[in-house]
Formats: C-alpha cells, structure tokens, sequence
C-alpha cells in the first residue's frame, strides 16, 4: 500500500508516493535520492542514519516519513547554505574529522543540534551528545576537537551557522 | 634538484576528498543508482556443516517481480581464493556447506523485498554433518574432513621454521619463561555494509563497482570465475566505507551480481545486510600461542620460540599469509639472535578469518610484550628500560632475514615515558590505577605480491595538459585513511603546485595502472614513491621546455608556487600552466608513469616471503587504566602513543590513523569478540558484537616521531596498522599494574577480571588464561641459518627506475 | 536493507480514537509511539501487524504534570529525553531520570516514550535475532517455534525483562493508568508485569498506557543503577532500582527491584523490609546486598555470563543503597 506524503526537507516542499512501510531512511535514499544519508544496521544500532526531525536527532531507519509530516526535516545535504559549509563541515574538513566519510553525515547532524541547543558544549557533554554514533575510523578524537573548535568558531562569531545567520538577517525590518 | 625545504609535505592539510564527504556527495557503492536496476541477494546455509542433497528454485522462480534466480550450477566449476594456494571457495556452494552464512542461491528481483522473499522459496535439501567449532574438535575429528585439502586434516597449513640453535639460546639464559596466551578473534565492523553493482551489457563487457580495499585482485579473480577475459571486465572501487582488512577479499556477493547481471540483463546491485557482513568477515583469527624465551639478568634476549594455532573458520582466505605473520615480526624491535617458529592453521565451520588491520601480528605482539613484562618484573627491572636497551638496531638484518632500515623505537619510548610521566607514576598510583606500557613494529607493504610475478605493485599515470590539469590516475584504493591526498600531497610537491590543483582519479582497472591494493599498509609508500617518479619523469619535461624559453639549463630550474623558475633568479619564471603547454608544445602529450615495486629481499627458504617489508615503523605505547575490582571493569583513561612513521606526509592524516588505531586495540583488548553457540554466530549484530562509543575512548595522546627512512616517499613509512599492535598488551600490562592480576588472554573483560581477583584473593596466581595447547607434533623444521646482525643490502634499490 | 513487513498505517488522533481503531482491528493490530522497540522487531519479522496505530498524534499522552494527589503524572508518549530533562522528575525522582537518561542513545531517547519502555518487549538472544538466524535454529517459542532454546525442558519462555524506567517505576510506587474498551483503569505498575516472557504484560492487547501517575515526593530517594558492557545503546544485563522514604535519617518505607534479572522486574522485598526503621549504615546496606542478591537468577540470554551477573547484583544493590544513603559508592579500600 501507498501513501502519498508531503515532506519538508532542507527548506524544500517534496511530495512523494512512497509504500506506507517505507522507512524515512529508505524514502530519502530510494524515492528521494538524498543519498547522503547512510545507513549501518537499520536497526536503531548505530547511528549511521541520524537525520534532523524538528531539529531534534533521530534514526531514519526508525522513523515512518508519514510520523515526520509538516516538521523540517535535515538531511547532511542541508547543512551548507549553497557552498558556504556550516562551521562543522568546515571543522571536520579542516581537522580530518571523516576518514571515511560513512558515519560523518550522521555525526554532523548530531553535532549540529547540540549546538543548536548548547553553544558551550564541554568536551564531556559533545561525547555524550555523540555517544549514539559509531565511528570505527577516527577513535572519535579527531571529531570530538572539530566540534570543539565549530562551537568556538560560531560563538565568536566568526562563522554563524548559516542558517541562524539567515535567519537573523531575516528578522531585521 | 634538491629542495631544502618541502611546501606541501609535512603540512595538517584537509584531504582532497573531505569537502564531498561533509556535504554527502561521496558515492558508496549502495549509493549507485542505475535505471532498470535490479536487486539481489544471497541465500545462505543454516547449517554450520552439512551436504547439499538438493536445491529447487522453482517456487522462487515464478514469484513476480524475481528476475533471475541463480545456483552453483550456473556458475563455472572453479574454486577461487585470494591465494593461490587456497583456492577452496564457491560463490555458490554446490555440494557442501560449511558454515552459517555460506551462499548457496542468489536472487534478483525487482526490489530488496522480492528478492528476499524469493530466496525464502528456495528449496534447499541439507543433510547436516558434524560441526567443528574449535581448534580442538577439528583436531579431535580428523574422521569429519572440512576440506579434502591441507596439510593434515582439518589442518589447512602447518609451518616450522628455525633461525639458529634456540636450545643452547636458553641455556645461556638468566631466565627463561614459557606463557601461554589467548587472543581471541574479531572483526572489522566496517560502518558501510559490503556492496557492489555489477553491469553485463549486451556487447558481453562487465562492469563492477564495489566497496573493495582490491579492485586488482577481484578483477583477476572475476575472470577466472565466470570464464570471462580479462580485457572484457571492468573494477571500479567505489569509495569505501571503511575497510580495515574486511574489504580485501573477492566476496560471493560481487560474483553473484556479475552473474545475476548476465543472466538478467539488468545492472544489479547487492548489499549485504550487518548480519551477512559477519559471515564474510576474513576477521582476526583466534589465536592460541606459546612462547618460550630466554632472557640475561639485564632483560637481554637471547633466544625465542614462538608457537601458534590459529582458528582459521571455513576457508582459506589470507589465512597461509596469515599463519605466517604469526611468526614474523617477534624479530624486528628487539634483538633476538636465534628463533623459531611454528604454526598451524586449523579449518572449523565457523566464518573464515583473514586480515584485520596489523594482519597477524596483534596477537603474537600481546603474546609477547605481555610476556616481557612478566620477565621485567621477574629480573627487577623497569619494563621501559628493559625494551629500550634491547632495540633492534637499524641497517640489519634479524635472525629471520629481515631487512632492518630505520628505527625510531628507542625515541618512541623516551617520548611516551616522558609524556606519560611512567616514571613518577610507576608503583605510585593510588590501588586500582594501573599503569602499562608495549611497543610493537609494522610493515611498510608486504614485500611480496600476493601471486608470484616481476610487475610493478603499484603504477601511478600523472598526466597534465595545455590547461594546466593535472591528473593523477592510480590503482589504489581509499578507504578512509587518506591515501587519494597523499598522492596528490606527493604530486603537488614534486611539481611545485597546490593540492587543490591536482585530480586524482583511483582504483578503475580500465583507467589506472595496477595497484595491489589497500592493504599491509602499502599505498603511501608503494603507490607513493610511483606517484614521485611519474611527476619527477613529468617535472623533467617541464623544466626541458621552460629552460629552452629561458635560455637557461634545467638544472637550474625549481618548481614552486605554481611557477617553474630559475632558481637563484625566481623572477626569471613562467607559471605552471604555460610550462605545460611549452612541454605539450614540444614533446606531444604529458603523460607519464610511475610504477614501484619492493626490494626483492625474501629470505630463502619457503615462508621467507612473508614478513620482509621496505621498512618497518615503530609504535610504543603507555596506557593508564582504572580497574574497579568489584565490578572488574577496565576504564583506560588515558593513552599515549609515540609513532614512528618516518615522515609525517600530512601530520594531520598520520595523528588520525594513529588514533584510529588505539580505538580499535582499546575494542580489541576490552570488547570485541566474535561469539559463536552451537554453531551459530551468537551476536551478529552492532547492538551486540560491541565496538567502543565516544564513552569508552579515552583522549589519546598522539606523539610522532619522524626520521626520514630511505625507502619512504619523502622518507615516510606507515601509520594505519602498526599503532594497534602495542595497545593491547599496554592494556594487559597496565591492569596487572593496577590490580596485580595477569589476563593472559583478550578480551579483557569485567568477568575475567573479577575471576581472576579472586584467584589472588584465595591465594592463588591471579592469572587468568588458557592453561594448556592443543596436543600437536609439528614436523622437523626447516634449520635456516640466523641472519641476526648481517648488514642490509640494496636500500633504497627501485626498480623501473630507469 | 534490513525493511519492514507491509502494513497500514492509522494515526489515531485521541485516546478514545485509538482505543476504537484497536477494538476494531483485533489481533491484527499493535500500536506504535515511538517504534523504536517495535520496529526492528518487525524488520526481523517477530511481529508482522496488519494495521499499526499511531500514537504519534495524540497531544493527550505527551507531558509531565502534577497529580491531584500530590505526585507527578507523565504522559506515556512523552519522550525519554524529556522524561530524563524535566526539572521535577531529576529533582524528585532522580531515579527515573537516570534510567530514562540510561536507555539506548540520544537519537533513541529522542523518539522512543516512557510508555514504550514500560512495555517494552521481553529480550533474549535467541529472540533478538534476524529472520533466518532464528529459522536455523528451528525457533523459540516466544515467536514461531516449540521450545524455550535457553531452557529446554521448560515449559516457559524466559526472556528478560529489559526495560530500564520499570525497575524504577516499581520501586518508586507508580501507577499506570490504562484505557481500554470497557474505559479506564489504574493499577500499580507492578500488576503490569507478569512472570513469562512472552506474556509479559497484564494489560489486554487493546489497551492502552496512558500514564504514569508517581506518589508523592515528600523524602523519597531513588537511584537507578545499570550494568551493561558500554556506556550507551546498550540495554540494561542488570538494572537495580532502590527507593527509599526518609524519615529523618531513619527508612521509613524501601523498595529494591531488579531489572533484568527475569522476564519481569523483580522485587527483593526481603531486602527491602531489613532497611526499614533503619538508619542506612555500611554494615546494613551490605546484609541488605546479600538479601537482594538471592531472588536474581539471570539466565545465559543477554550480554555477559549469568553467573557474573547474578554476582554482580550484590556490588550493584550495595553500590545504589550507598548512594541513597549518601556515602562514597564504592568502599574505601
């Protein structure tokens, strides 16, 4: 059976008719072709698939698309505002935060909702922030100090996020 | 031309594909869409061991929407193996199963769901034969063969080897121990699932794209197996999601998609499932070791005998190269002038073992630095101090007839001593906190390829034009660590650009020369020193055409900042693009090879051609833990490791792998382990098969040392594999530290420990470890003469140099 | 792609709704809130419903609010992140807040109720496993087979009650409040749980929790202590919940319960009534330990040997009475 659904994603009105048992994670990557979002076990067992829901992390592979209806959801493919990378893409560019690059999308978004609700994260609190994402390339170190230096970056100001940014020059008449 | 200082080399640069990365542009092979594209998927065994009475495909057949259904009989009657002497694997098995997971049909259908429910109408008539689990019920069932082939029964190879008298080696002894020890196996746990897309055009040409660490060898191997020329297949490695030695075998899912393809006239695509990627595996074998060692009251060796049984699973896979490495690198970190060795791989119904990052060698190094620091405490001395006046010396050979270049081993003690504060901290930690300290050696590319021949084992193509392009065209594959930016580092320095200015297009057996692959930590230094050659051979002409504009000779030309100058004029100069196009200008296309192979340095005597490498990097480590002796529960908390990796190309990249590598000996040593009950894989799942989160990884502290090695690029040697190795039995040390208890086998758990602190409680060793091996003549050894302390010959030799 | 089995897909918009759109789909239906416990069964085909109704949209069951009676009321479809943030539940009943705090992963927290983690199905390694990895091994009887594979010989499923909030919410004294077709009810959380694990819950199939009503505050101390082999994803091999009611220094009421030991939450009442009229001291909390430690007997079915289990539910007793009684966890040694 079909379902007919009407997702926001990345700023953007998709309709797609999509099998009701379809996953969120298998309507963005086979109905949808973001293939930006990864996936590692479907299961709910490693946070490859994380995906922003109402701003909030969650599994993909866990989630009905027909549940995420009338919310924003964020893929990895979201995150930079046309070839300005958010701070965290950027750090992890910079730091060698992706070896090789399966988890990152996941980790990302994960970070950047952190960030969203806590801009001075301690290194503590990132770890347990990212404690539903394996990575079984980096040791997480290399992640753990590109999401240190993004906070640092957005809180001075340097590189707002781009969508606050917006946002924020939105919001000024 | 030398240059004083390096632009690019040495440099924290992003990696060239870390931009496609963070958007989730990067294709993984599951990532590949094609139209009409269909998809597949294996039928596996259920039983560990049984015969193949029947297979009916017809209820399969006729479900709508299945496509194509295939079985062993629609495939040539050709086992193949990534070695040439195990050739003992189906893609589809015919007659006999002989573990969960091995395939036997293969299905493709309109959708994930059709094919997977078409295999569940696939008949199969099994008649079930005794499993064999363990090393010694494969021993004790000679009568139940696994395979028809192998040294013995169930015994698929067996090595013994002796460099020099060990016997009298102990009796100059001070001291000589024998332990026993237990490493247990496990696997990659790569993120990305295994997946490939397989294309069969109507003009009979196939094209693979898959997440594979050896595009080479499936390439030769999907020949032989579908009877197809060579000419007429095309590999392409897709990006892939973390390898780690579980991508370097040619796997059942790759062929079976050809073939679906074929049969179905579609593009057909298979992932495996987490499950499945258990079954193929080709982890770290379980192995069981004993080693006897002599050592002087000042913790000098003077012998080693070192005996292993390896758990090999169902197939042979690496697992001859794997029985060896058991065996080869006890050698290169401390002098030991006399050794033997003897090993033996047993087949069981269990998923075959291969290589996991360090190949081998994890579990004879925690056998090993376990055991000196035993010695240490025995003879009184200080486990650091002890290693550190032992080192092997540089420019030698070892008793195994190794050749030796640089070491940097005895700076990595004195760095993480001094880091670690081992010496204020040593005996002085409040109960429960221990402190532990290894050290370890590694390959820099196995010296010899994997099938006998006098190639090249990596080529690299740079190729530049009227544009100013450059290209850099390479068989090798990356997989995470980097190894696409380094070529293009390397290339960049040579010709004076920026890393930005070069693309590097990999692993594409239409396009690229032939590489061996991603694996024995070979690509930096292999493909490296190809990639140097051929931007040299290209820098050469450039300098050709610029000199004759400049009316200069090129000898006294420089490439840098994106110029090719007179070097004591810089302002006699052109830019990089216009050198091209006055090359292109006078000598036609720009295209130019690289191509490197190894020394020919093998020992001569059969085995000699595992182990000898160009050079070896060196890693020591220190390791803090606190060990909660109720619950038993081991929590590193912190790590400081000292690598020497020769040169760092990008010491960014090098500190990643490096880390990389302790997160995954930390797994190793205190979780990971594959668990199988009744024949069944017990936990094949990432919920339970368990691999540290950011939780249980401490901040490890990355210290590289460098000293540039004559036979690296620039001097660099390798950094991907060679940091897992002194982890683990830092961990072990250090928990005997903390709580005087010697878990003598991995992982180590919360549940041996408490076993074994009651042991001390009750007054006994609290050691806790396997007591016995197995019952097991090993034939007379092969008596090779020890090559201990002869000089080093023919560094830095290249052939196709000229 | 591990995917799930076809099904419809109705999103009830009330309670009543719900209650209704279960009535009249019978057997054939389940209900989902946040799917993180049903859908992978369903991917590994333990549970195949033709209808799901989705609790997703029903505003009623989401929130905590006081309750008339002076305690707190959670809304069953409240997040377990929100559960384990709300400043009352980590002011009051620190307990539920480290075990909603305690499941899974952040991104699970995020999605998967407190009401779905009071029924959360019964776990056990040869049930938790793939389709065709269960047809190798002919089955369970907790779902498509014969026998119990960790007990053979028994006549009952002994899967384990791997819920992390129950223990607590036992201890604590909650209520849940459940409505059905023949309207609501309220029972106290331990009449949900049933000693079998595969009818390990009370309640009809057709109904619903809606919330869960905890007493009153006043001198109440609880802790929430997990065993697992990693700090997240993990589920609980050990959970103890130990709640006390202080009267002074003095137990005025103490309740221990065990998570994961049976295929319900095990009370160790024994244990319990030796802390009552009694001041927490080391040596009482250790005969307490001893006391809690009889009626767990783990099985080998989940993560870790039972034997290490069973042994650590002693350290683990003592390790949350400690703490209750605020003294350092771990003994000095």
């Amino acid at each position: 059976m079909k379902t007919r659904l009407s997702l926001r994603i990345n700023g953007e009105e998709r309709d797609v008719l999509a099998d009701t048992h379809k996953t969120l994670l298998e309507v963005l990557r086979e109905d949808l072709h973001l293939t930006g979002t990864k996936h590692g076990c479907e299961l709910g067992e490693c946070g490859t698939c994380t995906v922003l829901v109402g701003g909030t992390p969650v599994l993909s592979c866990l989630a009905l698309p027909i549940e995420c209806q009338g919310v924003e959801i964020k893929t990895v493919e979201g995150m930079a505002r046309g070839h300005e990378l958010h701070p965290l893409q950027q750090a992890f560019v910079e730091l060698g935060a992706a070896q090789c690059g399966y988890c990152t999308p996941g980790i990302l978004l994960t970070a950047e909702a952190l960030l969203e609700e806590l801009p001075m994260p301690t290194r503590d609190e990132i770890r347990h922030a990212l404690a539903g994402n394996l990575c079984r390339c980096t040791g997480y170190t290399k992640i753990l100090d590109a999401v240190e230096l993004a906070a640092l970056r957005m809180r001075q100001g340097e590189m707002p996020p781009p969508a606050s940014r917006a946002e924020a020059e939105g919001a000024r008449p | 031309m030398k240059k004083d200082a390096f632009s690019i080399v040495g440099q924290s640069l992003p990696k060239i594909d870390a931009w496609a990365k963070v958007v989730g542009d990067t294709k993984f092979a599951d990532d590949l869409l094609m139209s009409r594209m269909a998809h597949g998927k294996l039928l596996r065994s259920p039983h560990p061991h049984a015969l193949i009475k029947r297979i009916d495909a017809t209820r399969a057949r006729a479900l709508p929407g299945v496509y194509a259904v295939i079985t062993g009989q629609d495939l040539p009657r050709v086992k193949f193996g990534i070695l040439p002497v195990s050739q003992d694997e189906e893609a589809l098995c015919v007659d006999k199963v002989r573990m969960v997971g091995d395939p036997v049909a293969a299905v493709a259908a309109v959708d994930d769901e059709t094919a997977e429910r078409a295999t569940h109408l696939i008949d199969v008539e099994y008649e079930p034969l005794r499993p064999l689990m363990s090393i010694e019920d494969s021993l004790a069932h000679p009568e139940v063969r696994i395979h028809e082939y192998g040294d013995r029964p169930n015994v698929h190879k067996v090595v013994a080897l002796q460099f020099g008298d060990v016997d009298s080696a102990f009796a100059r002894a001070d001291l000589v121990r024998e332990d026993v020890f237990f490493f247990e196996g496990n696997t990659h746990l790569p993120m990305e699932q295994h997946s490939a897309v397989a294309q069969w055009g109507p003009d009979g040409k196939l094209t693979l794209w898959s997440s594979t660490q050896t595009p080479h060898y499936v390439h030769r191997l999907l020949s032989k197996i579908l009877d197809v020329p060579p000419a007429h297949i095309r590999v392409v490695a897709a990006p892939v999601g973390g390898g780690f030695g579980g991508k370097l075998d040619p796997f059942a899912h790759e062929i079976a998609a050809c073939r679906l393809s074929q049969v179905c006239g579609r593009p057909v695509k298979i992932t495996l499932t987490r499950e499945e990627v258990f079954y193929v595996h080709r982890g770290r074998h379980p192995v069981l070791m004993w080693i006897k060692t002599g050592f002087t009251r000042d913790g000098a060796i003077t012998g080693m005998h070192f005996r292993s049984w390896l758990d090999g699973g169902a197939y042979g896979s690496y697992g001859v190269a794997s029985t060896f490495y058991t065996g080869a690198l006890q050698t290169v970190t401390y002098k030991i002038p006399v050794y033997k060795f003897e090993g033996a791989r047993v087949f069981t119904n269990k998923p075959p073992c291969g290589p996991k990052r360090g190949h081998g060698t994890p579990q004879p190094r925690f056998a090993m630095e376990c055991q000196i620091d035993k010695a240490a405490e025995q003879l009184g001395l200080d486990p650091a101090d002890m290693r550190r006046r032992n080192l092997a010396e540089p420019y030698v050979r070892t008793a195994n007839h190794l050749t030796v270049t640089t070491i940097g081993l005895g700076e990595c003690i004195d760095r993480v001593v001094e880091a670690s504060g081992w010496r204020q901290k040593r005996g002085s930690l409040p109960p429960g906190k221990g402190i532990g300290i290894a050290c370890s050696a590694y390959l820099t590319g196995a010296g010899t390829a994997i099938y006998w021949n006098d190639m090249p084992h990596s080529g690299v193509v740079v190729r530049a034009d009227r544009s100013g392009l450059v290209a850099v065209l390479s068989g090798a594959t990356d997989i995470g660590q980097g190894s696409d930016s380094v070529l293009a580092y390397l290339v960049a320095e040579v010709l004076g650009i920026e890393p930005k200015d070069i693309r590097v297009h990999p692993a594409d057996t239409d396009l690229t020369p032939v590489d061996l692959g991603s694996y024995s930590s070979r690509v930096t230094l292999m493909a490296g020193n190809a990639a140097i050659q051929a931007a040299e051979r290209l820098r050469a002409r450039l300098f050709e055409a610029v000199a004759r504009k400049l009316e200069t000779t090129p000898d006294r030309l420089t490439a840098a900042e994106r110029r090719v100058f007179v070097a004591d004029d810089p302002e006699r100069g052109v830019d990089f693009a216009q050198a091209v196009v006055l090359a292109e200008s006078m000598f036609g296309v720009l295209a130019f090879p690289g191509s490197y192979a190894p020394p020919k340095r093998a020992g001569k005597y059969k085995g000699g051609g595992v182990g000898p490498s160009p050079c070896y990097s060196y890693s020591a480590c220190v390791v803090e833990v606190d060990v909660d002796r109720e619950t038993g529960k081991v929590t590193p908390t912190e790590v400081w490791i000292a690598h020497d990796v020769g040169r760092a190309i990008n010491p960014l990249l090098v500190e990643g792998q490096v880390e990389g590598s302790v997160y995954m000996g930390l797994g190793e040593v205190l979780m990971e382990e594959q668990v199988f009950r009744d024949g069944m894989h017990k936990i094949p799942s990432l919920l339970e098969y368990k691999s540290p989160t950011t939780l249980e990884t401490p901040e490890i502290h990355t210290i590289l040392v460098e000293g540039a090695d004559p036979e690296g690029p620039f001097g660099a040697k390798e950094a991907g594999q060679g940091p897992l190795l002194p982890v683990i039995p830092a961990v072990a040390n250090a928990v005997h530290d903390a709580v005087g208890v010697r878990i003598d086998e991995t992982p180590i758990t919360p549940e041996k420990v408490v076993k074994a602190l009651e042991s001390l409680r009750q007054g006994k060793s609290g050691r806790l470890g396997p007591e016995r091996v197995p019952v097991f003549a090993f034939p007379e050894p092969r008596v090779v003469e020890s090559a201990f302390g002869l000089p080093a010959e023919g560094i830095a030799a290249r052939p196709f140099s000229s | 792609m591990m995917r799930l089995p076809p099904f419809r897909y109705l999103a009830a918009v009330s309670v009543a709704d719900a209650v209704k759109l279960m009535a009249d789909h019978g057997p054939d239906a389940m209900l989902v809130a946040g799917g993180t416990d049903l859908y992978p069964n369903m991917k590994r085909r333990q549970f195949e419903p033709a209808v799901l109704v989705g609790l997703r949209g029903v505003r009623d069951l989401v929130g905590v609010r006081p309750a008339a009676s002076g305690g707190l009321v959670i809304g069953a479809g409240t997040t377990l992140t929100a559960v384990a943030r709300d400043p009352q539940v980590r002011s009051d009943y620190v307990g539920l807040a480290l075990a909603a705090g305690a499941v899974s992963t952040p991104q699970l927290r995020n999605m998967g109720t407190l009401g779905g983690n009071v029924c959360l199905d019964t776990r056990c390694n040869y049930y938790n496993q793939s389709y065709q990895w269960r047809k190798a091994v002919n089955f369970c009887m907790k779902k498509d087979g014969e026998i119990c594979l960790v007990a053979p010989g028994s006549p009952r499923c002994w899967a384990v009650s791997s819920s992390d909030t129950a223990p607590v919410l036992c201890s604590l004294g909650a209520h849940v409040r459940l409505a059905g077709p023949g309207g609501e009810r309220t029972i106290p959380i331990s009449a949900l749980y049933r000693d079998d694990g595969i009818d390990y819950l009370t309640k009809q199939p057709g109904e619903i929790v809606t919330e869960i009503v905890l007493p009153p505050a006043d001198g109440l101390r609880s802790v929430y202590l997990k065993l697992r082999r990693r700090g997240s994803f993990d589920f609980p091999v050990l959970g103890v919940a130990a709640t006390v009611r202080l009267d002074g220094e003095t137990v005025r009421e103490a309740r221990i319960v065990l998570g994961a030991v049976a295929s319900l939450p095990r009370e160790a009442p024994e244990a319990a009534s030796l802390l009552v009229g009694q001041r927490l001291t080391p040596e009482l909390i250790a005969r307490a330990a001893d006391a809690a430690y009889r009626p767990a007997k783990p099985l080998d079915n989940t993560d870790f040997g039972h034997p290490y289990r069973k042994k650590m539910t002693r350290v683990y007793v003592a390790r949350a009475l400690r703490r209750l009684a605020g003294l350092p966890e771990v003994p000095e040694a």
